[in-house]
């Protein structure tokens, strides 16, 4: 079921304390800014996030893991000059991390929106990332078993989504959103733009809209222009 | 400075284990620019190829376009430009290591399991990483120090050292206290397993395999001054310097 949603408020409200959150956005690139700022503001704890990183500066991600809202980061790449607040948290002990080769990090999020139930891969093997995992002599290489990860919810950013939640998206913030689209039970994406159905081409659509629940405009959302204020570290 | 360039840029096959003196390329070492130059040429023309974040970064400045080279960046694109400035600056357009970048024509964008796919399902001719340590049979420890209170940071390394068909290593030779990074075998935590074809260092270009380390080339010291700070066996690849 489809909802177009007036305010992030409302998009997020049902967001319970415990969820297991999909974040999209590689930095600050297609990071859902609004719809994390609402989770902050709507109380939700206790949340197990998977994103790429783990929030920089003082913004969006960054903000939920300074205020405790996050028992554990499941990423790939939590440590940037300017991770401060998961730097704290991490050294006090007060946030879990599960770090994830990026590549095994996209496709147990892939294999968890495409009913795979885990998946082999040379990623790792004989690494610490692999410790414990069960391994398997595979087309000639070591290969590590890997399981899906799934998602209560994903909160994603796209450029454009027409009345069937067809989704387009904008160069390299695309990144994770069409794969946590498809992993979570419930979606809701921030768009900078609604347009009506048939206006979309269908040979461009990237996410179709079965994968997506809720929908609200924002308005600055993925435009260049908003790239532009956003000083990239 | 004269710079012996490998005609078999992107694989060791043709490279056998040779007994002729290795070519001493330059008198000294080489600077970080001179070594992005020197892989840069190296590189065979046509290929699709990922720079990792740090010091292989400089080597997209000394791609020529007659090598008409496709950069690959992880985080969902092809056809990666040069670094954006003034108005071209767009935080939607950023590189692995976040930085604001262009787009050239022919580029393509595509989500994050399809840009990993490109490096796990082996598409990837040759990635060029940043190294804390290689072994003599081509091991990699470059995401992690491992030490207690480091907070571990992995990204696309492990992918693309296990991906990528060939994996080239930049880095200086010696730590800051004078210890070599080539070893015997890596004390800090593992990348892959086996991944290195060639390391690129100020003062050689080492090639890596499981049959040990041929020295390609040198700068600024003989083979046998090479052999005094290396703790690992080294002979003179057979290049062809035609």
């Amino acid at each position: 079921m489809l909802n177009f949603i007036d305010t992030v408020g409302e998009a997020v409200a049902g967001i319970k304390d415990g969820s297991t959150v999909m974040i999209g956005g590689f930095g600050n690139a297609g990071q859902p800014f609004e719809l994390i700022d609402a989770l902050l503001d709507g109380g939700a704890t206790d949340l197990t996030v998977v994103n790429n990183n783990a929030g920089q500066g003082d913004q969006g991600l960054a903000l939920l893991i300074k205020e405790g809202r996050v028992k554990k980061m499941i990423c790939s790449f939590p440590r940037q000059s300017d991770s401060w607040h998961f730097d704290a948290k991490y050294r006090a002990g007060e946030v879990e991390l599960e770090l994830v080769p990026q590549g095994n990090l996209a496709e147990r999020i892939r294999a968890a929106g495409a009913g795979i139930g885990g998946f082999f891969t040379p990623t790792g093997y004989g690494t610490m990332l692999a410790e414990g995992k069960e391994t398997r002599y595979l087309d000639g290489k070591w290969q590590v078993f890997e399981t899906p990860i799934h998602a209560d919810v994903a909160l994603i950013k796209a450029l454009t989504a027409d009345g069937k939640g067809n989704l387009v998206y904008r160069k390299t913030a695309r990144n994770f959103g069409p794969i946590m689209a498809a992993a979570a039970k419930h979606t809701i994406v921030q768009v900078s733009e609604i347009v009506p159905t048939g206006s979309l081409d269908p040979e461009t659509i990237v996410t179709p809209g079965i994968y997506v629940n809720s929908i609200v405009r924002i308005d600055s959302s993925g435009a260049a222009a908003a790239g532009k204020t956003e000083q990239v570290a | 400075m004269s710079i012996q360039s490998n005609s078999a840029a992107g694989s060791q096959t043709g490279i056998h284990a040779g007994i002729r003196a290795t070519i001493q390329a330059s008198d000294q070492p080489l600077g970080r620019d001179d070594l992005a130059r020197l892989v840069a040429r190296d590189i065979a023309p046509g290929s699709f190829v990922n720079l990792g974040i740090g010091q292989p970064t400089l080597v997209s400045n000394y791609l020529a376009p007659e090598q008409n080279i496709t950069l690959h960046t992880e985080n969902g694109m092809l056809g990666m430009g040069p670094e954006a400035t003034g108005d071209q600056i767009d935080g939607d357009l950023i590189n692995a290591g976040k930085i604001p970048v262009t787009e050239l024509p022919g580029a393509s964008y595509f989500h994050h399991a399809d840009s990993f796919a490109i490096m796990r399902g082996g598409h990837l001719d040759i990635c060029v990483l940043g190294a804390f340590q290689v072994s003599a049979t081509g091991d990699l420890a470059n995401w992690h120090t491992g030490a207690p209170d480091a907070i571990p940071a992995v990204g696309g390394a492990m992918d693309l050292a296990t991906g990528a068909k060939d994996v080239f290593v930049m880095m200086t030779l010696l730590t800051r206290d004078g210890a070599s990074k080539l070893v015997e075998a890596c004390t800090y935590p593992l990348t892959g397993i086996g991944c290195v074809t060639r390391v690129y260092t100020d003062k050689a270009v080492f090639l890596t395999g499981p049959d040990g380390v041929q020295v390609r080339e040198t700068f600024g010291c003989t083979l046998e001054e090479l052999q005094d700070m290396v703790p690992v066996p080294l002979r003179a690849a057979n290049v062809d310097a035609s």
